[in-house]
């Protein structure tokens, strides 16, 4: 199973999976088009914690993963035995949670003999923008753009990459150091006490809201971090998120202590855009400075108003070309690893073998494990 | 009847079980450490099949050991159990994992009439079960499992890891003290159990802890 891939269908049918968070997705594609991707998610058994429990996503995973893959293999009308490969999510995300997929996945390879791919969660965000019949999902179909960029933002991660080439040549430009913008959502939705998931629940209500009442801080951008396009601070492209959360609980608390009632509405207003002002203010930078014409805007917080208004303007006045993939496929999904995989099988890369480990802090120069 | 049991709830094991092969056993395999899971059970099961030149077509019925163990862990060997079940379209059951040890237990010299199973389940507590032995018979569970603290076991034999881990607050066999659950011993369980016409258990993981997760209280307002 292990060695170089000998034969190399022109459109190999890939089968995805994905379990590095609170979704377990099956994902089916033929070469670039895709024929299902199943998702079971487990968000509703984190609500009361306002946030992913990671052994709760675990345990869901464990259920969920056979009827996934039952229901995905009836949806796109295939057997295994038609299937030329099988791809998994490696890493990076919840060291638990990724332990089910990849057992899942080697159990599969072994029960079929098929070879399987080992994956960059990350990089496969990147990998829907390759699958056509989605109209602005990228440029023309099973083709990235030049120079292509991919601004992540979820509540596991919040990245800028860039990418040369999707099969094995991408760079970490810039990333949170500390929260998710996510997980920030869903931080200060609890503060505000707006349940969760915090993402929708602050958007909605940001609408209502004066943004410009309050002034939140914006993390990581002080000239010592950023420095200069020449001279580049430790800091240039990276988020962070936890002193913004800090900022919000201390103004509800001085609403408080004042004996007034929080304007929920404002804060929520005035949060989002600091959020939002920073991600698409730093990932522009990172774009212009490296050359980057095209983004693509990845993870379940693409689907932000806000986010998406924002940076959609900024990329408009940089000359840049914002790609927006449907939202079912920005958020985590198997198609998404399906359509990796299939990249990789069509540039001549070997499987990964059954040996490999998961890796929950897997860097993206890692697109996929070598045997 | 040809068994494939698996087996990860303390190491990662897994046997071919025969009703035709000496004791049972075609081949088995199992690691010394208990952190490795995701990466060995896979190339293990690959190569028991390759070396007993069996395919997914001629297993019978498919086992694994449902716990008590750590969590990760324990849910390799099942999520692995339930794939190759559903790819191979296999009866897939679930065994206690300390039953395998019962087992051995049972066929040892130090063979008691009434005795524990214990393995470690970290944060200072060992997963447990009580068993009685009659003559010729399998090892009945009686109570169990549970989790809980070694000082609070009741006052019998102990054997297995977990008791090896606090032999200094219960009666620990020695010659049990780093046995741990193996897949060999569970898929000879559960073949003595089958061939009985005795039902066992489906392959829900017997976790015994709930998830640390904690309901966050509301917020303390300032004042
Ligand atoms: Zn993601």
């Amino acid at each position: 199973m292990s060695g170089p891939y000998p034969e190399q269908p022109k459109q190999p049918l890939v089968l995805g999976i994905e379990s590095s968070c609170d979704e377990t997705g099956v994902g089916i594609v033929r070469g670039t088009t895709l024929l299902t991707n199943t998702v079971s998610s487990s968000m509703d058994e984190h609500v009361r914690f306002g946030g992913v429990i990671p052994e709760i996503a675990s345990r869901a995973h464990l259920d969920a993963f056979v009827p996934t893959l039952q229901e995905a293999l009836h949806e796109a009308g295939v057997t295994l035995e038609d299937v030329d490969a099988i791809a998994v999510t490696s890493g990076p995300g919840l060291a638990g949670a990724l332990m089910v997929g990849v057992c899942a996945a080697k159990a599969l390879a072994v029960a079929t003999g098929k070879p399987l791919y080992a994956i960059n969660h990350l990089v496969a965000h990147v990998g829907v923008g390759l699958l056509d019949s989605k109209p602005d999902a990228g440029a023309a179909a099973g083709q990235l753009p030049q120079n292509l960029g991919a601004l992540l933002v979820s509540g596991g991660h919040t990245e800028i990459l860039r990418i040369r080439s999707i099969t094995d040549d991408v760079e970490l430009l810039g990333s949170t150091i500390d929260d998710a913008a996510g997980e920030a959502y869903d931080k200060v939705a609890r503060i505000l006490g707006l349940g969760y998931p915090g993402g929708p629940a602050i958007d909605k209500l940001a609408r209502q809201g004066n943004p410009k009442s309050i002034r939140f801080p914006r993390g990581l951008t002080q000239p010592k971090y950023m420095g200069t396009a020449e001279e580049k601070g430790p800091h240039r492209y990276d988020w962070s998120f936890s002193g913004l959360k800090t900022a919000v609980a201390r103004c509800v608390e001085q609403f408080e202590a004042r004996g007034e009632e929080a304007p929920v509405a404002d804060i929520a207003a005035a949060f989002q855009e600091a959020v939002v002002d920073v991600i698409s203010s730093k990932a522009v930078l990172a774009c212009k400075e490296h050359g980057i014409t095209d983004v693509l805007l990845g993870g379940g917080v693409a689907a932000n108003s806000r986010l998406r208004e924002l940076t959609g303007q900024r990329c408009v006045s940089a000359g840049i070309k914002l790609h927006v993939p449907p939202l079912d496929l920005c958020t985590d999904n198997g198609a998404m690893v399906a359509a990796l995989g299939a990249q990789l099988i069509m540039a001549g890369i070997g499987p990964s073998g059954i040996a490999f480990a998961p890796d929950s802090s897997m860097p993206v120069t890692t697109v996929s494990v070598a045997a | 009847m040809l068994i494939l049991a698996i087996d990860t709830s303390a190491v990662a094991s897994a046997a071919l079980i025969s009703d035709v092969a000496m004791e049972g056993v075609v081949d088995s395999f199992s690691t010394e450490d208990t952190r490795s899971h995701a990466e060995v059970l896979a190339p293990g099961i690959e190569k028991l099949l390759a070396g007993a030149g069996v395919t997914g077509a001629d297993i019978d019925v498919i086992v694994t050991g449902v716990g008590p163990g750590p969590f990760t862990g324990l849910r390799s060997g099942i999520a692995t159990a339930r794939t190759l079940a559903f790819v191979w379209n296999k009866p897939l059951y679930g065994l206690m994992s300390l039953d395998a040890i019962a087992l051995e237990v049972a066929e040892s010299t130090a063979a008691v009439s009434e005795f524990l199973v214990a393995t470690d389940a970290r944060r200072k507590e060992v997963y447990w079960a009580r068993y009685v032995l009659e003559e010729g018979q399998l090892p009945q569970l009686i109570d169990g499992p549970h989790v809980g603290f070694a000082s609070d076991l009741p006052d019998l034999p102990v054997f297995g890891a977990g008791a090896g881990l606090y032999a200094d607050v219960l009666r620990a066999d020695e010659d049990f003290a780093e046995t741990q659950p193996d897949a060999a011993s569970l898929g000879q369980v559960a073949l003595a159990r089958l061939t009985a016409g005795q039902e066992l258990l489906d392959s829900t993981p017997l976790y015994l802890r709930e998830s640390d997760a904690q309901v966050p209280g509301p917020r303390k307002r300032a004042l």
